[in-house]
């Protein structure tokens, strides 16, 4: 008997704005409409439910909707759901859904990450900000107390330590906004509109120090679903299947600050444990970027380059863009898409992989493409593969 | 910083580390078995699961393993710039701590610099920050 295998088979996306009123459920139910209607599915056949973390009460605009508040309003009969509050990174939610329909658990699983950080903040009595925590424990009680409340802080750490070992410089690290600036211009669904130029980039606010403006992502309201099908359920499914060829995460300690390197490195080296497919293989990447120096540690983790080198990789921004040998982020990233929070990544590495990129769309028929989400411990890495 | 520090919940596991600045100590659990740190503070070695552990008075002293100048006012009356580093002990292998640098203009401060604790209470906690060597 062939080895179960797992595949995308739909994706959809809601509006993505900043400060939309439309409420979080119903921006994720426009999502997954869209999603089963793109797998040609129906939601009779839909019997699982994953999201990532799962519903936060205590941080409502990081994460508003429950599996359960969707499988409730879309009356599904789900057999499997999960909340992947503690997998490995937002792609975690995705591998575990790969999981169980090759463990038979479930056909067609509806896999959604919903945010609403820039609505909730317009509307605290709807949405209350989580407290300036005057009261800390667990994790947070080694980092607020010092100031560190951004992951901003956290990454930025971690790329000033490249600068300073590697040499990493600011105009290198600038490419990942420009090129995400340049692919979001062209990108009808993306919140940025327009290309982003170095002297913009250089003349840009500092927020924590390589990090300007430009290298943070914005608070986004937004949902997006990935489908994932068995395969053998696949003779429901009308899309063109792109099949989860390996999956790997958050591989070793899971700290932000004590651990010596981001998880992306030995999650990278681990992504190809279990695949014949090297990074020779791979047409496109599409690699998290809440911060523009996680990219770096991706580039470097999965093996595109040797470490300390992702500087020199990025150096023009020839080799990263649509045309070049390793088209990233081409639907814009997170510094130009919006902060989709991972998933955006899964779904513009099926929309290249389907050849549906439009204005964006790669040449050269690719085949594999690698999509990944988190930073610091939290790192997850899907290979997808069109067969 | 102007700013009134997020107070850490005391716990009997970090009780030690938060509270060792009264004594002017900095407290770091260490494993009285096999000899080596576990922090954060849990009430068993990470490296070897006795738990035969203990809040151990390190000497407070260290390098700058990494850092960032802070621009982002996060929080209502925060002074910025200020410097947000992770300090590698001297004698504790293993063990990092995010903290503050103090006593330097944010410009003066680069990894790999020389560090030694200064404590900061606030409401019964002492905060271990960290200033350069002169």
């Amino acid at each position: 008997m062939a080895q179960p295998e797992a595949y995308i088979t739909g994706i959809g996306m809601s509006d993505v704005g900043v400060r939309l009123t439309r409420s979080p459920l119903l921006l994720t139910v426009d999502a997954v409409r869209e999603a089963i209607a793109d797998a040609g599915l129906t939601l009779d056949q839909i019997d699982g439910v994953a999201t990532y973390p799962g519903k936060m009460p205590s941080f409502l605009g990081f994460s508003p909707v429950s599996s359960d508040d969707l499988i409730e309003v879309l009356g599904l009969k789900t057999r499997w759901h999960i909340g992947a509050a503690e997998s490995t990174a937002q792609l975690g939610a995705i591998i575990e859904a790969a999981n169980a329909v090759k463990a038979g658990l479930a056909r067609h699983v509806i896999c959604f990450r919903t945010v609403y950080e820039a609505a909730a903040m317009a509307r605290p009595e709807e949405f209350p900000p989580m407290e300036r925590r005057k009261d800390v424990s667990g994790n947070s009680q080694w980092v607020s107390p010092f100031g560190a409340f951004s992951a901003a802080n956290w990454t930025a750490q971690y790329a000033m330590r490249h600068m300073k070992r590697y040499g990493l410089t600011r105009e290198q690290l600038a490419q990942v906004a420009l090129n995400d600036h340049a692919n979001a211009a062209i990108n009808p669904r993306a919140l940025v509109k327009k290309p982003l130029t170095m002297d913009d980039y250089m003349s840009a606010r500092m927020i924590s120090t390589p990090f300007c403006l430009y290298d943070c992502d914005r608070f986004t309201d937004a949902s997006t679903v990935v489908i994932v099908s068995a395969g053998e359920a696949l003779g429901d499914v009308k899309a063109t299947p792109i099949r989860i060829a390996a999956s790997a995460g958050s591989v070793e300690r899971y700290s932000w600050d004590q651990a010596e390197w981001a998880g992306a490195y030995p999650t990278g080296r681990d992504l190809w444990r279990n695949t014949d497919y090297t990074v020779k293989d791979v047409d496109t990447v599409q690699l998290y970027d809440g911060f523009a120096f996680q990219p770096i540690t991706w580039l470097e983790g999965l093996g595109f380059c040797d470490v300390g080198e992702g500087g020199q990789f990025l150096e023009g921004g020839t080799r990263i863009a649509r045309d070049g040998a390793l088209p990233m982020n081409t639907g814009g990233g997170q510094l130009g898409w919006g902060r989709l929070h991972g998933f955006g990544f899964a779904y513009e590495a099926v929309v290249q992989l389907r050849g549906e990129g439009g204005a964006r769309q790669i040449g050269g028929d690719p085949r594999v493409a690698i999509a990944t989400s988190g930073g610091g411990p939290m790192a997850a890495a899907l290979l997808l593969a069109k067969d | 910083m102007a700013w009134q520090r997020s107070r850490p919940r005391l716990d009997r596991e970090n009780r030690a580390f938060w509270t060792g600045g009264a004594d002017g100590k900095l407290h770091i659990t260490r494993c009285s078995d096999c000899g080596q740190y576990t922090h954060p503070p849990r009430e068993m070695c990470r490296h070897c699961q006795s738990e035969n552990v203990a809040p151990h008075a390190v000497a407070g002293t260290g390098t700058i393993d990494t850092y960032t100048v802070n621009h982002q006012a996060w929080a209502k009356d925060m002074d910025v710039p200020f410097v947000i580093a992770r300090v590698k002990l001297d004698d504790a292998p293993g063990v990092y701590l995010t903290t503050n640098i103090i006593g330097s203009p944010v410009d003066a401060v680069d990894i790999d610099d020389k560090v030694h604790v200064v404590f900061e209470e606030q409401d019964g906690i002492w905060f271990p920050l960290f200033e350069k060597v002169a």
